[in-house]
């Protein structure tokens, strides 16, 4: 009980812990809340917060990359779209429709795994030639990466089912799964377990155990060696490799984790929707993903985590939602003319809210590295870094002058 | 006594500048050696040429018999050469602990798979990491600074922090490049005195220093660099006698 | 000639692994070319000149776009990643603005048109010139001495923010923008014939350019820029003022930018609150193709683009052009960072 007491004691004040804390309870209660307030008529809702998982795990794989080793990734959309592939491709009837002419039907979870490895491998060979470059030029040729690797599956023809990409997947499968009054049923072991969308709560719940599995990964390398040596390399690259940390495998490794983890977010999702499309990795994931790490706090996990909460809840709930609430709004203050769409331009208030999500996106990035650059949650060490400003000697692009 | 270091003939230049120009010399094991010369001799490119942050124009660099030329930074530090900055370079926002523990990198064995799943070896290792930072702070006498960011140390204080990153590397020669700068007289017989216990750990010292009277007691051999060139070598009496180096010095502060 | 020589030599053949990269590299743009050669052949001169007329006026655009990156690149190192879309803010705010300059489609044609759109262009430029000045001033300035994520991450706000404005402003629709460029075909002999609009579009464009490059390297502004590009610290100490000197730069590019959205609007009469993302990555392709931080480079890189892009799309499949663009971008980046002119060498 001391020992409890102790802990609860040490950690209250610590803002990722009571963090991480809240962010469990919440998310374990949100199904039957869901439920319960709308009557066991959540499912909806309680799948849109699965899918938000998706998100959350790419912010926290993001923040690998951008929070933990300062790279800016700007294509991070394409790794999720290769890990997506991947899966379709070892976990559906579709490579029997081109020349191999023999499906495979991988194992989900071995899929899972091939999706994130064909990801990370796809990260090393184009961060290899790239991180020996100066910073930026990473962020360009991600930006171009990202552009490039959807064009490539639209163009693929039959090996990606073109246009209309490849649907069928294998869905998520467990050798077994327990269910319970949570589900409005009796306890019970169900034996080959298929995650459809006909039980989205068991979906859900297989979410958070791959982000809480996920968390405590990048938790353990960021508080290893590895970490230690991303943190020296943003800090000084220089003084890193005099120190003895080879910089640039270091920066391959942070950005071929980021790349794994979009790759596994991908796989995942692809199995999940049991269908891809080259429609869905276009640049605005990509520039949702780092939103979501800027707001939260770059460098900080639960940071990203709380970031891609805030967001996805904006994005995928709040502006949906918006419109027809404006409007609501706007005609119970006797204001219908709002809701007009008129001659001059107008289109009326509905549709002014629902076209401004890239404003959102333009006014967080903004504002927060402006006003808040450590984010909602900062890691300690980035607020100090991030709001101190260095004087103008020091500030030169720290290049070789020892 | 053999020679740590060899340094052949080593020139480097920048456009149509040279800023080191033919070069030779060698560091015996050992010894505190000294490199001295005017402002922009090419006393800090030298030692960047060393350490593979440059790579020479021409000439060979050889540690421990080893060919070392344009190696990458990171391997002549695994080789054993370690470094400081002449404006100081830390991580600022890293605890002065960290700091050492980074330094520590390329001496540790655990791996991708073991930092990821915080295993028994990892956790052995980190500790064991650990405790010797700690020894290296005593040893530069920054126990008590341990937990404050490096930017939040007082200039000195800095500098030491710099001399016990380097040597978590476990290296067996020890760039100081200008390791006394900006110090008050107490500071610099304090600075002496680590140079001391750090040649009596088995390291070489190579320093780059200024101040002539830390040059004179510190340092068994000389060699004296001007616009790239060497101008003279050898024991310091030696060397402060020399009508060529006077004259370099005096020629510039002329 | 001879240094220049000597410097393409030094660059083509340094290492092993580097002079295999190039040997490499050369053999896929040999093989490139001849395929595009016989399918030149095959397709006719005039289809070639057509094809030609449609790449130069096209990179004309992306080069006018491309100097504005160049330049903020060359003194702040920084990529705006919004200055494609002050480009397309150009065309949005011109398209706006034609009313008051009396610019009504159909009714308005030949020499009439001339005051009208000067005004327009005069006018757009300032505009653009203005806002950009303004994304300067409130989201890179503050955060000169930050590191250097911060202002890329702020950039791309921009960017986001400009393109979401835009959208909510005229919707995600392609406008139409009025065709007031005659659509004639100019003679050049043999039968051979090329487009009128797309000779006004490499006039307009090439006259900018060359009050451009006078101005950086005659005016005393421009020499200021081109001292604070060399050495900011160096610069001040001259007595430069830095914050002008940058808010000059922005103020360049961005009115090059407006004109070219204006000229692009103009050529293709079609604009979208999106292009300026798509338009933005090729004009920094074509900047870093001819060496970013270098003006006559992002003319050459421009023109360059844009006539692959056309010829890509001419005589190859359209739905790879976008790719090819892209990946040359990467390649570029990676094996040949300082571009075909490059002076600035990037370290590691
Ligand atoms: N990266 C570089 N590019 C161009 N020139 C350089 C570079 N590094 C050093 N130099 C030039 O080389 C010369 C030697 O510089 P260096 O820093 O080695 O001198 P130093 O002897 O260490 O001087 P100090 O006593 O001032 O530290 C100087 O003229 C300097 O400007
Ligand atoms: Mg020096």
């Amino acid at each position: 009980m001391t020992t409890v007491r102790n802990f609860v004691r040490s950690n209250v004040r610590n803002p990722n812990a009571v963090a991480y804390f809240l962010m469990a309870v919440s998310a374990l209660f949100f199904p039957a809340v869901v439920q319960f307030a709308t009557g066991g008529s959540g499912d909806y809702l309680v799948g849109l917060a699965a899918d938000g998982g998706i998100y959350m795990l790419m912010a926290i794989g993001l923040n690998v990359v951008v929070g933990f080793a300062g790279l800016l990734d700007l294509g991070y959309a394409a790794f999720f779209a290769i890990g997506s592939y991947t899966y379709a491709l070892v976990a559906s009837n579709h490579l029997g429709v081109t020349p191999i002419g023999h499906s495979l039907h991988v194992p989900f979870w071995i899929a899972l795994f091939i999706g994130m490895f064909v990801a990370a491998t796809a990260g090393a060979l184009l961060g290899a030639p790239t991180l020996r470059l100066r910073g930026d030029y990473l962020a360009i040729v991600t930006l171009g990466f990202g552009e490039i690797v959807p064009r490539v599956f639209r163009n693929a023809g039959i090996w990606t089912g073109g246009v209309p990409g490849i649907s069928a997947l294998d869905v998520p499968t467990l050798p077994g799964w327990v269910q319970g009054p949570w589900v409005g049923q009796d306890f019970g072991w169900v034996p080959d377990f298929r995650f459809t969308s006909a039980n989205l709560t068991a979906y859900y719940m297989l979410m958070i155990i791959l982000i809480a599995f996920v968390v405590i990964l990048v938790h353990n390398l960021y508080n290893s060696r590895l970490g230690r040596a991303w943190m020296a390399v943003r800090e000084d690259e220089t003084a890193a490799a005099a120190s003895g940390v080879n910089t640039v495998s270091v920066k391959l490794l942070a950005f071929s984790i980021g790349a794994a983890t979009s790759g596994f977010a991908g796989a995942f999702y692809g199995a999940k929707l049991s269908y891809v499309s080259s429609e869905n990795f276009g640049f605005i994931v990509s520039v949702t993903v780092l939103a979501m790490v800027v707001l939260g706090g770059m460098g900080n996990i639960p940071g990203a985590m709380l970031g891609a909460i805030v967001l996805y809840f904006i994005l995928f709930w709040l502006l949906p939602n918006a419109p027809g609430q404006m409007q609501g709004l706007a005609s119970s203050l006797g204001l219908d003319w709002l809701n007009q769409s008129n001659p001059n331009g107008w289109p009326g208030i509905g549709e002014v809210v629902s076209r401004s999500k890239y404003v959102i996106f333009g006014l967080i990035l903004v504002g927060i590295m402006l006003l808040r650059p450590q984010g909602l949650l900062p890691s300690q060490i980035r607020k100090q870094e991030l709001t101190h400003e260095e004087p103008e000697a020091l500030a030169a692009p720290r290049q070789l002058q020892a | 006594m053999s020679a740590i270091l060899r340094v052949g003939g080593v020139t480097k230049r920048f456009g149509g500048l040279v800023a080191v120009d033919n070069v030779t010399f060698e560091v015996e094991e050992g010894e505190v050696f000294a490199l001295i010369g005017p402002n922009g001799a090419g006393k800090t490119t030298l030692f960047n040429c060393v350490t593979g942050f440059y790579k020479p124009t021409l000439g060979t660099v050889t540690f421990r018999d080893r060919n070392l030329t344009g190696s990458p930074p990171h391997r002549t530090a695994k080789a054993g050469i370690a470094r400081t900055f002449q404006n100081i370079r830390l991580f600022e926002y890293m605890s002065a602990l960290d700091n050492v523990r980074l330094g520590h990198h390329c001496r540790m064995h655990s791996k991708l798979w073991d930092s990821l799943f915080k295993t028994p070896f990892e956790r052995s290792e980190e500790k064991r990491i650990t405790e010797h930072s700690m020894e290296l702070l005593k040893l530069v006498g920054l126990e008590r600074q341990s937990e404050n960011y490096a930017r939040n140390l007082a200039y000195g204080q800095q500098r030491r922090l710099e001399i016990a990153r380097a040597l978590a590397t476990d290296p067996k020669l020890l760039l100081l490049d200008e390791p006394a700068a900006g110090f008050n007289p107490q500071e610099k017989v304090e600075l002496m005195a680590l140079v001391q216990t750090i040649l009596k750990r088995g390291i070489t010292v190579f320093l780059i220093e200024h101040d002539m009277k830390v040059v004179m007691q510190a340092s068994q051999r000389i060699v004296v660099l001007d616009h790239g060139e060497k101008i003279a070598e050898g024991p310091p009496v030696e060397v402060r006698n020399n009508p060529r180096v006077i004259e370099a010095y005096l020629g510039k502060s002329a | 000639m001879a240094a220049m020589v000597q410097r393409l030599r030094a660059s083509v053949i340094s290492t092993p692994t580097a002079s295999l990269i190039n040997l490499v590299g050369l053999a896929i743009v040999a093989v490139a070319l001849v395929a595009t050669a016989q399918r030149v052949y095959q397709g006719g001169a005039t289809y070639f000149f057509q094809t030609l007329g449609f790449g130069l006026a096209q990179g004309a655009i992306f080069a006018l776009v491309a100097l504005g990156y160049t330049m903020v690149y060359g003194i702040i190192e920084l990529i705006n990643f919004a200055h494609g879309d002050v480009f397309t803010l150009g065309a949005f705010i011109s398209l706006a603005l034609m009313p008051v300059f009396g610019l009504n489609e159909g009714r308005i044609s030949g020499a009439a048109l001339i005051l009208p759109l000067l005004g327009l262009f005069v006018v757009t430029m300032l505009i653009c010139a203005l806002v950009n000045v303004g994304i300067e001033r409130v989201a890179y300035r503050p955060l000169r001495h930050a590191p250097r994520l911060a202002p890329l991450i702020t950039a791309i706000g921009m960017s986001a923010l400009l393109e979401g404005v835009m959208n909510v402003w005229r919707g995600p629709f392609n406008l139409h923008y009025p065709d007031f460029l005659p659509s004639t075909q100019i003679p050049i002999g043999g039968g051979v014939t090329i487009a009128a609009k797309a000779v006004m579009v490499i006039v307009v464009a090439v006259v900018l350019m060359v009050s451009l490059t006078l101005f950086v390297n005659r005016s005393k502004l421009g020499k200021a820029m081109r001292a604070t590009a060399q050495d900011r610290d160096a610069a001040q100490l001259m007595g430069i003022d830095i914050n002008r000197t940058i808010s000059a730069t922005f103020f360049i590019g961005a009115a090059l930018a407006g004109a070219a959205g204006i000229i692009y609007g103009l050529y293709y009469n079609s604009v979208q609150a999106f292009d300026g993302f798509q338009y933005g990555l090729y004009a920094f392709t074509a900047a870093v193709f001819g060496g970013i931080g270098n003006i006559p480079g992002a003319a050459l890189g421009g023109i360059l683009i844009g006539v692959i892009y056309s010829i890509s799309d001419g005589y190859f499949t359209v739905s790879w052009t976008q790719v090819l663009v892209f990946a040359i971008l990467i390649f570029v980046l990676v094996f040949r960072p300082t571009g075909l002119l490059g002076m600035r060498v990037p370290e590691k």
